[in-house]
Parts: structure tokens; C-alpha cells; sequence
């Protein structure tokens, strides 16, 4: 798989990040309950994991491999990725303050996020190229976002509707969410990707 | 009795994965069949108990501004051993977690641990707290892993589980990822329903 447009179908719908891979399930509960903030979080996510993806790139080819230093990937990733988004936080604090009112308050939340961490991982396990990789983050942090303001137009509907109180809150996010993975399973086999 | 209360308080009563809906990535991920869970519950306690037990070593000498980091680089070390041993002497299993292996390291139930308790408590205290907590995650991933292998395979850990025609048919829907939200769901909705909140 090399053709840059199936990288981004494959990672935007047939394996869509939190639905078919379980990653990032932490904000799709947390911050879904309305639209607005889901919409926040979702550029958010999308702005951090293309950086990320960059970063650790960057790092993996040009210091881990050359030094022989593989072992340290989890450490050093989690590193980077927690000092760059704090960078990334200070940047937009001075320089683009409409940009960081939008989602200023979902930086630190996201820096240790299974989603961003995974995607770097995944990147290098498929042996992305600088190109694939990029590609590979921006489809899922779309994918992200897609579902992330999907999901919270339902609940924002769900909690006006009469549920059985011991359904109420957790249970019926969870079923909802089971409905949708439900649909996504529909885009698998989609030009041939699975 | 006051140590036993802390290992016990993470099985069932303040189970991460059921009760306080923490470290629900793998939780919902590999319960696909019961090996798999067995295994992450079983890597993930690992983690726990040893970074908890470190943690509460150094504890009093760890800068409170730069605690976090610090926790992390102890967490990711043990992630590091674990992700290097089952590799080494479990292949199959460690293909079958993939990516789950090394993001045990995010896995907020961990880092949670650290900061709540261990970084707070004696050892021998974080060396309990993190085998309770640990073995109610382990606990509550076995659970899953079952039902959905034994509805969604007809199998358990293998063997057939309720005759061939149930095996030839089963309910796929279950291990695939649907099956995971569904069953998470219900699992929580029957906790609301038949435990009382304290």
C-alpha cells in the first residue's frame, strides 16, 4: 500500500482511528458532549498528530536509527510529544491568540493521548515514508474529527431523549458508539483496503 | 486489615476498566479473544506494580514541578522491558497486541496510579495498591475477552464452547469492534443497574 490516496481513505474511514483501531477513546467520551467543543477538540487533534507525525519521523530516521538507539522509541516519543505540544502552546499563546482560544484548552489534554502516540507508532511500524506518514496523520486526525462531531450532535440529542436510568450517561454512549462502528464496518473492503 | 483494604479496593470496588471507565483503549482493543486479554492484563500489571513500587522509592526526592516527566520516563522504561520480553518469548501474542504493547505507557490508569497513590504511600502500600489495581484491569479484560470469544468464535481459549453448529455460525458480530462498544455498554448499564453506588 503506497498510493498516497488509499493511505488517507484507509485511515479517514476503513480504519478509522477510534472506532476500528480503539485509540482516542478517552476524548471521544470525555469532550463529546457538545458539538462545539467536539469540533475544538478535533482541529486540535489533527494539528498535534501532523506535527507529531513530522517530529517523530524526524527523530526516528535521523537520531534512533543511525545510533542504534531503537529501544528507546517509546520513551523518547512520549518525550517529544509532551515538549512539543507545551512549545506548540506557548507559540500560539503569543503569536495566533484567535487559534488558541479555539483549542488553547485541548493542548495539554491531548499530549498524552493514545491517538497521537499510536499514530507515531503505527507510522513506524508500516514503514511510512515522510510523504505516507503525513498523509497517514492528517486522514486520521480528519477521521477523528469526523467521528468526535458525529457522536456528540447524538448525544447532544440522546440527552434529551427518555432513557432507562441505568442506561442513562456511560451505556447508551457506548451502545450509540457500537451503532456507529456498526456503520464504519460498512466502508471495509472499499477499493480493496481492510 | 488496612493493607488488605488497599489491594482489594482496585479489584472489584474501584475496578479501573468497569467501575471508573479508565484505560478503556486496550481495554475495549485486544478483548478479542482471551489470550490476548489475559496477556495485556497481564503486561499492563507488570507495568503497574513495578513503576508504582519505584515511584514511591524516589518519591521523596523527585522536584514536585517536574514529577510528571519523571513518572513517564519510569513508566516507559518498564513498557520498554515488557515490550522487549514478549517479543522475544511470546511472538504471537505480542503480534497480536501490535501497537497496544508500547501504549501501555499512555494507559491512564498507570500514570493515574503514580500520582494518586504511589507518589504519596509507602512502597510495600504502592506495591499492593498496584497489584489490586493490575489484577482488577487484568481481571475485567479476562471477563470481556471471554464473552466476546465464546459468543463471537463459539470458542474459549481455543477449545469449542458450545458445540460444532454453534462454532461453524457464530455471532462474528462479537469480536468484531461493535461488539466491543456493545458489550462495554451493557456491561456497565447491569453495574448501574444491580450495584449500589456508595
Amino acid at each position: 500500500m503506497k498510493n498516497p490516496a488509499l493511505i488517507f481513505l484507509g485511515a479517514f474511514l476503513v480504519n478509522n482511528i477510534v472506532l476500528m483501531r480503539f485509540l482516542g477513546l478517552c476524548p471521544f467520551f470525555g469532550v463529546s458532549t457538545a458539538v462545539e467543543t467536539a469540533t475544538g477538540m478535533g482541529m486540535a487533534v489533527i494539528f498535534v498528530m501532523t506535527l507529531a507525525a513530522w517530529i517523530t519521523w524526524i527523530v526516528f530516521h535521523f537520531v534512533l536509527l543511525p545510533f542504534n538507539l531503537v529501544f528507546l522509541r517509546t520513551a523518547l516519543f512520549i518525550l517529544t510529544i509532551a515538549s512539543l505540544v507545551q512549545l506548540v502552546e506557548m507559540f500560539l499563546k503569543k503569536y495566533y491568540q484567535a487559534l488558541y482560544s479555539a483549542m488553547g484548552i485541548y493542548l495539554p489534554l491531548i499530549t498524552t493521548n493514545c491517538a497521537i502516540l499510536g499514530i507515531t507508532f503505527l507510522n513506524i511500524d508500516n514503514k511510512f515514508n515522510f510523504l505516507n506518514g503525513t498523509v497517514f496523520a492528517i486522514g486520521t486526525g480528519l477521521g477523528f474529527t469526523l467521528v468526535i462531531i458525529t457522536f456528540a450532535a447524538i448525544r447532544e440529542r440522546l440527552d434529551l431523549a427518555p432513557i432507562n436510568p441505568s442506561l442513562k450517561g456511560y451505556p447508551i454512549s457506548f451502545i450509540a458508539a457500537a451503532l456507529m462502528a456498526l456503520a464504519f464496518l460498512g466502508f471495509s473492503g472499499l477499493f480493496g483496503l481492510t | 486489615m488496612k493493607r488488605w483494604h488497599i489491594f482489594t479496593r482496585g479489584l472489584v470496588k474501584e475496578n479501573a476498566v468497569l467501575i471508573l471507565m479508565i484505560g478503556l483503549c486496550p481495554a475495549l482493543a485486544v478483548s478479542g479473544t482471551v489470550r490476548d486479554a489475559f496477556g495485556m492484563g497481564l503486561a499492563a500489571t507488570f507495568v503497574l506494580f513495578f513503576s508504582n513500587v519505584i515511584i514511591a522509592m524516589i518519591r521523596k526526592s523527585v522536584p514536585n514541578e517536574v514529577r510528571i516527566p519523571i513518572f513517564i520516563l519510569i513508566i516507559s522504561t518498564f513498557v520498554t522491558i515488557i515490550d522487549y520480553f514478549m517479543q522475544a518469548f511470546q511472538p504471537d501474542l505480542y503480534r497480536a497486541l501490535g501497537v497496544f504493547v508500547p501504549l501501555i505507557v499512555v494507559n491512564c490508569m498507570i500514570l493515574g496510579r503514580a500520582e494518586a497513590f504511589a507518589s504519596k504511600n509507602s512502597v510495600i502500600n504502592a506495591a499492593l495498591d498496584g497489584l489490586g489495581v493490575g489484577i482488577g484491569f487484568t481481571l475485567a479484560l479476562t471477563v470481556m475477552g471471554s464473552i466476546r470469544e465464546i459468543l463471537g468464535n463459539g470458542t474459549f481459549l481455543g477449545m469449542t464452547a458450545f458445540g460444532e453448529a454453534f462454532r461453524k455460525t457464530p455471532v462474528i458480530f462479537m469480536i468484531l469492534s461493535p461488539g466491543a462498544f456493545l458489550l462495554i455498554g451493557i456491561l456497565k448499564a447491569l453495574i448501574n443497574k444491580y450495584v449500589k453506588k456508595e
